[in-house]
């Protein structure tokens, strides 16, 4: 553990009666990072926030924040702050007094308190919002409440359960942004706990995928996204087209019919006969031009408008059931007036298709 | 853990857990267990096991009573469950006028102790009654007196679960039905009664259950009938035959216990009806049907307050029903047998402190079975605890508190023949229904408020009255309303309980009556309905005056 670590997780593991809700969890946060813990509901990111908080207690293993052992600590003991999808703001109370709640406990006088209320209110763009009701506030309004709260007591570390999934995607995509914002400019280690990946793509320093109780894979957004580790994490974080597939040798795979040249990384060689599954994302494939490698020719069964762009379902030629997903620009399917029905030839570069190697046949 | 006590809010919780474990398990258990060992005794004391019932099983005259008991409890059953459904068919389902009045008339004899309807009866149909040739040669005091007294008394226990149960209907499964073309009897018997059909066991068992265990209604009107219920009190009051008492006791025990467990499975399964979001079904007008519905309802409720009505207006006559002057000297207490004017500040007294201890010790269980944290074990064993009194009839706690803190070597044999044992007895009798509805509104509210409070290093004491009571104040003004109603008009457990400076208005009724005195026992009846009335409003007023105080933030998002 280095100076920079803010919170070290070594070996957490908790059980709900028969069911394991986290397996021997390690984690290591830096201080100023905010990480996001990204997974399907029951995956267990919500019970080690909740651990981490003090909420809830681990069966095993050992938490330590800035070098101080944690792990039995009672919440009140610890040093952070928190915000729930609920936002459980205490209705019957004013919001200065709401974001007050926890500062007398901090040994703040009454002025100060108060003048700390006002600071805070500022920051979140609620100035002069110090007697009216959380039921008097939107959605939004109320989050920036409870952000505004959960920080009140200056604490080191700021945890975030699913703190936007109750508002409306406008809403949420504006505020996601806010919130990194003033996570950037406090410098303040924050956890958030979310269940969706554009939300942890867009503003996290790392994300922590889980999926049953165990840590997939620990990056940066691209990294998860460009390099993921499992199919668990590939098919989760965006979309994928998923082919089988034969290693050949000499850098081809054939799938179907077809033989498909791939980018073999020295660390993970396949050897000859090996299967694999083989991931492409559908932006990766691109309508053939004259260098392209790896051309395949199909029918566009189905086209769905999806805004800036075009999806399309391809069935390809030499791939028996196999259809391909693909996103292309409105302007290419325009230009080449593609519809459904047409006829297609596309082409995948070899680096943009990765591979998970299976058993070898004989 | 070593730092587990080290945590101020889990020593402060887990004490109050303890506590509450140790008081509730001297009120309620422990009693109880008394009732059911002295049960397995004879009156020597020799333990006889199952002998007593064997014995009292095996005379004819026991069975005689069983088939009493059981005759009155199932015809008023046959006769009130369906009128209460059919009321609240009406409140619910219809569009007919003056609904909030109904609801009022038809809550009324809750206001009432169950001696009153039987006084009423007795002044229509008795031996001077207004109406006795309507009898022919049959008479009121008996099996039909009893049970149609019953039916006053049950009726509000039994609309209340209808309608809460319609309450529940999803309209959004009403509309699917109509675009599929089907007709109103078809909606009432593929949607209507299937998600009615808990309520409907509920309902039958508790009216069962409430009839049998009942005593006020059988003691005035029962006549030559006798039923299980009044065999208790003459075995204990008449005889001191504790042992006998307790052993009818146990016997009525059974079918109390049989409806809390088939009651609380029904409840988990209604619950499993209901899905999470549901759109509230509101009624169409319909001329016809809700004339029907109006007519039926306008019949009920004038016939709860004509019974409610002939106490009220007998009390006030000088001597019915040959001189109909209206004198006020029914009301002369100080002058006739039962405690004088005494009985009745005495039970003022007794519904103040069951109000207030009772509604603290309630919410705070509610809240540290919901809410504790820690020894979730002994949360568990509270919440037992607390539905326990629901299976247990008054008579029988009432016994059993005779049995526990009547002991010699009890060291709180002191509150025995106090006030103090009262309000014990009643706030331990009403328990259940107050719990349930303390421990409703706190599930209600976000369960997050304690986090958040605990991460700021709160209090959790502090948290409980800046946030959790200010939100169930309407809750908790229900509660203390409740036991103050309850407190007034009880007769069952506090009749084997007070003493002759602490006699209870109801159970004075009970005594005039005894003694001849309808009269005075109509007037005395009829100064609790008006004092529960006053009390219910009251409080409506104190509910409403808070409401508007807190509206700016109860205002629902």
């Amino acid at each position: 553990m280095s100076d920079t670590t803010a919170i070290a997780i070594c070996n957490i593991s908790k059980r709900f009666e028969d069911f394991t809700a986290l397996k021997s969890i390690n984690l290591e946060v830096k201080k100023g990072e905010l990480v996001c813990f990204l997974g399907p509901s029951g995956c267990g990111k919500t019970t080690l926030l909740r651990i981490i908080a003090g909420l809830e207690s681990c069966d095993e293993g050992e938490i330590v924040q800035y070098g101080k052992t944690i792990t039995h600590l009672p919440p009140s003991k610890r040093d952070y702050g928190i915000v729930f999808q609920s936002y459980a703001l205490f209705p019957n109370l004013t919001v200065a007094k709401n974001i007050g709640y926890g500062l007398k406990e901090k040994g703040f006088e009454k002025k100060e308190a108060k003048k700390r209320v006002k600071e805070l209110l500022a920051l979140v763009g609620l100035s002069g919002s110090e007697e009216k009701y959380p039921s008097e506030l939107s959605g939004g309004q109320q989050q920036r409440v409870a952000f505004a709260r959960a920080i009140a007591t200056k604490p080191s570390l700021l945890l975030l359960d699913e703190p936007l999934s109750a508002l409306d995607a406008r809403v949420r995509e504006h505020l996601r942004q806010e919130i990194r914002e003033l996570q950037k400019s406090l410098g303040i280690t924050t956890i958030m706990v979310t269940h969706d990946q554009e939300e942890a793509l867009s503003i996290a320093d790392k994300i922590v995928v889980m999926n049953h109780g165990v840590i997939e894979q620990v990056g940066t957004p691209l990294e998860i996204y460009r390099h993921p580790k499992s199919l668990f994490v590939a098919d989760f974080i965006g979309k994928i087209n998923l082919l089988e597939a034969l290693y050949q040798g000499k850098n081809l795979f054939s799938v179907g019919m077809l033989s498909l040249n791939v980018w073999v990384e020295e660390a993970d060689m396949p050897s000859e006969n090996q299967s694999a599954k083989l991931l492409i994302r559908p932006e990766d494939i691109k309508l053939y031009d004259a260098e392209a490698e790896n051309i395949i020719e199909g029918t566009v069964l189905k086209m769905t408008f999806l805004g800036s762009f075009c999806r399309l379902l391809v069935a390809i030629n030499g791939l028996l059931d196999d259809t391909l997903l693909l996103d292309l620009p409105h302007k290419l399917l325009m230009r080449d007036t593609i519809d459904e029905g047409s006829l297609i030839k596309l082409a995948i570069a070899p680096k943009d298709i990765r591979y998970f190697l299976g058993e070898t046949h004989a | 853990m070593p730092s587990f006590w080290q945590d101020s809010n889990r020593l402060v919780l887990g004490t109050i857990t303890l506590f509450l474990v140790l008081l509730l398990s001297t009120i309620i258990l422990v009693p109880l267990f008394q009732i059911l060992r002295q049960s397995f005794f004879d009156t020597a004391h020799h333990f006889i096991f199952l002998h007593n019932f064997i014995d009292y099983l095996s005379q004819a005259k026991s069975l005689r009573l069983i088939q009493n008991s059981l005759f009155v409890s199932i015809v008023s059953t046959l006769i009130v469950v369906p009128i209460a459904f059919w009321f609240a068919y009406a409140l619910m389902r219809s569009c007919m006028p003056l609904k909030p009045l109904f609801r009022y008339a038809s809550f009324m004899p809750l206001l009432a102790p169950s001696l009153l309807p039987a006084i009423s009866f007795v002044y229509l149909f008795g031996h001077q009654g207004f109406l006795k040739p309507w009898m022919g040669d049959s008479t009121i005091y008996g099996a039909w007196g009893i049970i149609f007294g019953e039916c006053f008394y049950v009726f509000p226990h039994i609309l209340m679960i209808f309608l809460s149960a319609l309450s529940l209907s999803d309209a959004r499964l009403y509309e699917a039905a109509q675009s599929m073309g089907a007709n109103s009897v078809r909606k009432f018997f593929t949607i209507t009664l299937p998600t009615l059909k808990y309520a409907l066991v509920s309902a039958i068992l508790v009216s069962f259950t409430l009839v049998i265990t009942d005593f006020g209604v059988p003691k005035v009107i029962g006549g030559d009938f006798p039923v299980l219920a009044t065999e208790i009190y003459k075995h204990v009051i008449g005889q001191q035959n504790f042992s006998l008492g307790a052993t009818v006791g146990v016997l009525l025990l059974i079918p109390s216990v049989i409806t809390f467990l088939v009651d609380s499975l029904v409840q988990r399964k209604q619950k499993a009806v209901l899905g999470s979001k549901f759109v509230l079904y509101t009624p169409k007008k319909a001329p016809i049907f809700d004339t029907v519905m109006f007519a039926f309802a306008l019949f009920v409720a004038l016939l709860l307050l004509i019974i409610l009505g002939v106490s009220f207006f007998a009390s006030f006559v000088k001597f019915w029903p040959y001189d109909l002057s209206l004198v006020l000297k029914h009301y002369d207490f100080d002058s006739m047998d039962g405690g004088g004017w005494n009985s009745y500040f005495n039970s003022l007294t007794l519904a103040f402190w069951s109000a207030l201890l009772g509604t603290i010790l309630v919410f705070i269980t509610a809240y540290v079975v919901e809410r504790g944290k820690i020894f979730s074990f002994l949360r568990s064993f509270l919440k037992l605890l607390a539905l326990l009194p629901m299976a247990v009839p008054g008579l029988v706690l009432g016994l059993g508190y005779i049995f526990f803190f009547n002991h010699p070597s009890n060291p709180l044999n002191g509150i025995y023949q106090t006030m103090g044992i009262l309000v014990v007895c009643t706030v331990a009798h009403f328990f259940t229904t107050s719990y349930i509805t303390a421990t409703t509104t706190i599930k209600q509210i976000d369960d997050e408020f304690e986090d958040v409070a605990e991460s700021m290093g709160v209090a959790c004491y502090a948290t409980f009255f800046k946030v959790i009571v200010p939100i169930a104040t309407p809750s908790i003004l229900q509660i203390a309303r409740y036991f103050f109603v309850n407190a007034m008009t009880t007769v069952s457990a506090v009749v084997f309980l007070y003493s002759p400076s602490t006699t209870l208005a109801s159970v004075a009724v009970l005594n005039m009556d005894d003694a001849g005195d309808i009269s005075a026992a109509a007037a005395m009846a009829t100064l609790i309905v008006a004092t529960s009335l006053s009390v219910t409003l009251l409080f409506n007023a104190l509910s409403h005056f808070i409401f508007k105080q807190s509206q700016q933030w109860r205002k629902s998002r």
